[in-house]
């Protein structure tokens, strides 16, 4: 079992998903279960194989330092569950 | 004449071109359409107003000489695209409510054709699944289903409202988008064609990402002419996407006709996997035989990293979906659960919003990039990926196109494999590896199973030659004569 | 001179590294076509994109690219031909993807150096480890209403260029000065303003204290320091209170910590330290980028000439002090108006009408070079009367302050204010005679010995001319009528 509930504990941290107590060991059998079930790629011999780093075979293309897009700030803002003055709005961030 | 919703869209465009009929008058039964078969859960939001708005304008285009190329056709969206001040979710509580201020490249191209959006199409959570069983609205329902028992069957996913909506008339075509076999697993279970384009062909612009080294746009149709008419559409190079291949966009329908005669059909040993459904073999002989009696030429390939697709591919895209979705944190959109601080509202809208299969696949992506596991299984997928990236370009020296089924089974019953994740995997073991390697694939509607349910089977094609992948599979729709219609699937030919 | 830090147990050696994000100039954002302005109302400079919004794509501005190629070709850097653009993945409310687009293992630029100048008039290498481009995040503001924090996006994907040095520096000022230093380099090859109060340069201090010989010490990091004087301070603190602690035999914990400007200490950060794991991967929305050595070579030559090199030619060509070359080319703008003033004149003369005279009168209006009420060409006039003998240094100092407040000519002024020097020997001596005859008594004394009285007449016949008389003619005139 390379996840244990410790594990789980600090994915669903780092993840920012919240996991009841109580949930836990389940979630920890579940992704245990894929992660033993993806050790199989550990046959596949990739010594000399570089990672893929693109699908497509093509020059990164770049923009043109030019000002052309800039939202309007209420729709911008218009989805968002908090706002004022023209801000995003969150609890308190402590630094 | 028939109904018009029995149309495909190659023959309503020249019946709108005559004036046998109107656009108000093909979006009106078309509407209707929608509402007759509303417990198929096809669509998860209903654009009527709009569509007829836009039909009044196609029928003056149509007149004064100024109709696009899909000027007038009813199509369904996939709710994954971003559609400017109508409802975008990716069918996801997470993004309940959401208006995008903008419109994808895709859907913006097909409205600069004359398209009429009758609605947001439902599927699987942010395209997380292969039954369509993952969407907070509910699951959409195969308009097939098997002819002893009736029982209801999933259209597969994760683009099943878009399969289903096509395969009950409910509209003439529509947009799906294929990570992993989104758009022609579903294709196959509804019994319509299904066209994943390669990677790069369709920008991705504006539409919600999941995996986005392999996501990638496609149409649904009920013919594969009909495919290429909607991909005429959508494919193109777009400044705004760095992945999009600045690459001209052939004439898809033009060539449809060429025959198979000469063409080097391969056939990848390692897709016979142990424990395959006989109907699947024989459907596949049957697809062999087809192309041999027309003059193709078979060829026995090997692809040997097959059986390490989908592992690889349950790495790679979860740990991408993981950093894609990061940003559903309830700060600028999306829902938003009050929490002890800002950590714990993350946290609670995090899980809220999220449904079990979402939250599966970005823990398991948070893991594979965590420290001290990067390398192991992050890195080792992407050079996995590499070496079934070169298996394939080892096969296209030998050949123009692999044919395999589309998938290892047809549609299976609602509520099947939803607690057994990695049996839900397996189903798309035919479409993951083409994903893999960005090649374009499509499935063809090609016959029935036993108990009356639609199989179809896959052609693989060489980077950017949809060209070829869709003149075969024109031979293999007219070969195989599968009408593609649920409610009359008695009496059919059994293999 | 070696910079230590007496411990009741002996000596220690400060080692300092220094991290500096530079905000590329460029007019729109590092993936988005959105301004980058500084000061504008909140939320009013962000794409869809900068939001993060679902389905929005980064396309990378080729400006960023090129600006972040200069300025590794000024500090001496390797160009790596291909880098990649990776995710680095927090969560933080203005970061709005949950990633920041930055660069981690390919880097942009590799290893370079930098020449630092010191007061003592010695100079050292820094080095410099890597610069990588990435984008900025949105501003978090806390203090508008309790229990609430506000998010501006307007600098959110702004593109930065984060400037690694090597851990090179062993003093404050050495720090100070390489920071300078690079604000200069960064300044004269135009890829940042170099701004710090506005944010456009900021700099985070990584602080260790040793035994000398030793090996480096655990490292504190001191983040967003907004000037250099805050950052020779910090340094300074820092490295002190790490000194007690090894002192008081405990060890220092490796931590991020504030400093606070106005009682000049650092401070831990108040949250607590989260065990940071980035999941680093590159970015799939982009490709690797690959740059061609053609470009990067046009790009070398169309450089400026950089402030080492234009220091030591105008030590040679100018003969002027280290001092005041160093002086001159901090700013390129001071070293170009020099260079005109120079042009065809005694370059020292130049170098000290510009470091004197000029830059006195710009720091006491508050103005700079750019906006400076005369123009090189106009100072380079007044010091021709100078040399031509129209002017005593005196009357052009004064010509020069008309000069500054109306903008006008020297010879302008010369002529409105009558400011011309007299020359004229027969009305030096007419001046001379007068005060010698009215002075009988101080000239039998000065004949009786008291030389010293020289300087008294001299001062009574530039009172009567009103400062106009040439001071070497009135000497030379008194020294032939006293003796
Ligand atoms: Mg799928
Ligand atoms: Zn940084």
């Amino acid at each position: 079992m390379p996840i244990d509930k410790a594990t789980v504990q600090r994915i669903s941290r780092l993840a920012r998903i919240h996991i009841d107590d109580n949930e836990i060991e389940v979630v920890a059998k579940e992704l245990n279960g894929i992660i033993d079930w993806v050790e199989q790629l550990k046959e596949v011999d990739t010594d000399s194989i570089e990672p893929m780093t693109s699908v497509v075979e093509l020059k990164l293309p770049k923009r043109k330092d030019m000002v052309n897009d800039s939202a309007d700030r209420q729709e911008l803002l218009s989805n968002s569950p908090e706002s004022e003055d023209g801000f995003f709005v969150v609890p308190k961030v402590v630094e | 004449m028939s109904k018009l919703t029995e149309l495909t869209v190659a023959d309503a465009i020249s019946g709108l071109r005559k004036k046998e009929f109107s656009a108000v008058e093909l979006t009106e039964d078309h509407i209707n359409a929608v509402k007759d078969s509303q417990e198929l859960n096809a669509y998860v939001v209903k654009t009527f107003d709009l569509a007829r708005q836009r039909s009044i304008l196609s029928d003056k285009k149509i007149s004064s000489g100024e109709a696009g190329l899909l000027e007038g056709i009813p199509i369904a969206v996939k709710d994954l695209f971003c559609t400017k001040g109508v409802h975008s979710s990716a069918c996801s509580k997470v993004l309940d409510g959401f208006q995008p201020p903008y419109e994808s490249t895709v859907t913006q191209k097909l409205w600069d054709s004359g398209a009429v959006m009758l609605g947001k199409a439902n599927m699987d959570e942010f395209a997380m699944g292969s039954s369509n069983s993952t969407s907070c609205y509910g699951p959409a329902i195969n308009p097939w289903t098997p002819k002893e028992t009736g029982e209801q069957r999933v259209p597969g996913g994760s683009s099943g409202g878009s399969a289903v909506a096509v395969a009950a008339r409910a509209a003439l075509a529509a947009t799906g988008t294929d990570t992993g076999g989104s758009i022609r697993q579903p294709a196959s279970f509804c019994g319509v064609v299904g066209l994943k384009p390669t990677y790069g062909r369709c920008s991705r612009w504006g539409i919600i990402a999941f995996a986005s080294s392999l996501d990638q746009a496609g149409p649904i149709t009920r013919s594969v002419k009909d495919a290429a008419l909607m991909l005429n559409v959508m494919a193109g190079f777009d400044s705004k996407d760095s992945t999009s291949l600045d690459k001209n966009v052939p004439d898809y329908v033009k060539d449809l006709d060429q025959g198979v005669k000469g063409l080097r059909i391969g056939v990848p040993e390692e897709y016979r996997i142990d424990g395959m459904l006989p109907e699947i073999t024989a459907l596949w002989e049957q697809g062999i035989e087809w192309f041999k009696n027309a003059g193709g030429e078979i060829k026995e390939i090997s692809l040997p990293h097959t059986k390490y697709a989908l592992p690889t591919y349950y790495i790679i895209a979860p740990a991408e979906a993981s950093s894609n979705l990061a940003r559903y944190d309830g700060v600028r959109f999306g829902l938003r659960e009050t929490g002890d601080d800002l950590i714990d509202m993350y946290s609670k809208s995090r899980a809220k919003g999220f449904g079990e299969e979402v939250k599966r696949r970005v823990m398991i992506g948070t893991y594979v990039l965590s420290a001290g596991y990067y390398d192991a299984y992050y890195l080792k997928a992407q050079r996995v990926r590499s070496r079934i990236a070169k298996d394939f370009k080892d096969a296209f020296n030998d050949v123009d196109v692999i044919l395999t089924p589309t998938a290892p089974t047809g549609a299976f019953a609602v509520g099947e494999k939803t607690d057994d994740p990695i049996s839900m995997y397996l189903n798309d073991v035919f479409t993951v590896p083409a994903s893999l390697a960005g090649l374009p694939g499509i499935s063809i509607p090609s016959g029935l199973s036993p108990e009356g349910m639609p199989l179809g089977l896959q052609l693989i094609g060489r980077p950017f030659d949809e060209v070829t992948i869709l003149s075969a599979g024109r031979f293999l729709e007219t070969a195989a004569d599968f009408n593609c219609l649920p409610s009359d699937n008695i009496g059919r030919k059994k293999l | 001179m070696t910079y230590c830090i007496q411990g009741n147990s002996g000596q220690f050696e400060l080692v300092v590294g220094l991290e500096v994000h530079a905000q590329v100039k460029s007019k729109a954002k590092l993936f988005s076509g959105a301004p980058t302005e500084y000061g504008a109302e909140p939320n009013t400079q962000v794409s869809f994109i900068d939001a993060g919004m679902p389905g929005m794509l980064p396309v990378i501005n080729e400006v960023a690219i090129e600006q972040a190629v200069r300025t590794g070709l000024a500090l001496n850097a390797k160009i790596n031909l291909t880098s990649i653009f990776d995710r680095k993945n927090y969560f933080y409310p203005d970061l709005p993807c949950g990633y920041q687009i930055s660069q981690y293992l390919d880097p942009i630029v590799g290893e370079g150096t930098v020449e630092i100048d010191l007061k003592d008039g010695s100079s050292r290498n820094i080095g410099i480890e890597r610069l990588h481009l990435e984008m900025d995040a949105g501003k978090s503001i806390h203090d508008l209403r309790p229990n609430v924090t506000h998010v501006d996006l307007n600098r959110s994907g702004i593109a930065l260029m984060e400037i690694v040095s090597k851990p090179d520096m062993r003093s404050p000022e050495e720090a100070g000065a390489y920071l300078r230093k690079l604000r200069t380099i960064l300044r004269y090859v135009g890829s940042c303003d170099g701004n710090m109060e506005q944010g456009s340069m900021r700099c985070d201090v990584n602080v260790s204290v040793r035994r000398p010989g030793e090996k480096y010490g655990t490292r504190c990091e001191i983040k967003n320091v907004n000037s250099v004087r805050f950052v020779m301070r910090a340094i300074e603190y820092e490295s002190k209170r790490q000194v007690d602690i090894i002192e008081e035999g405990n060890s220092v914990d490796q931590e991020t910590r504030l400093f606070d400007s106005s009682k000049g200490e650092t401070r831990t950060m108040r949250s607590k330290e989260e065990a940071h794991d980035y999941r680093y991967f590159p970015d799939p929305d982009l490709l690797p980028l690959k740059i061609e050595q053609d470009w990067v070579n046009e790009i070398k030559n169309s450089l400026p000439e950089l402030p080492d090199v234009l220091k030591k030619r105008f030590i040679k060509q100018y003969s002027l002090t280290p001092y005041d070359a160093e002086v001159l080319v901090s700013e390129q703008s001071s070293a170009m108006f020099f260079e005109t003033v120079a042009h065809g004149r005694d370059g020292k003369l130049a170098a000290n009408w510009v470091t004197g005279e000029f830059f006195g009168a710009l720091n006491k209006a508050n103005l700079n070079i750019v906006n400076s009420p005369i123009t090189a060409h106009q100072l380079g006039g007044l010091i021709d009367r100078v040399s031509d003998g129209t002017l005593s240094v005196r009357l052009a100092k004064e010509v020069f302050e008309f000069m500054f407040l109306s903008g006008s000519d020297a010879d302008v002024v010369i002529e409105e204010k009558g400011l011309k020097q007299v020359t004229d020997v027969d009305e030096i001596h007419t001046i001379i005679d007068k005060i010698l005859s009215s002075n009988t008594e101080k000239v039998e004394e000065f004949r009786n010995g008291k030389v010293k009285l020289m300087g008294w007449f001299v001062g009574q016949v530039m009172k009567e001319s009103q400062g106009k008389a040439n001071p070497a003619a009135v000497n030379k005139a008194l020294k032939e009528k006293l003796t």
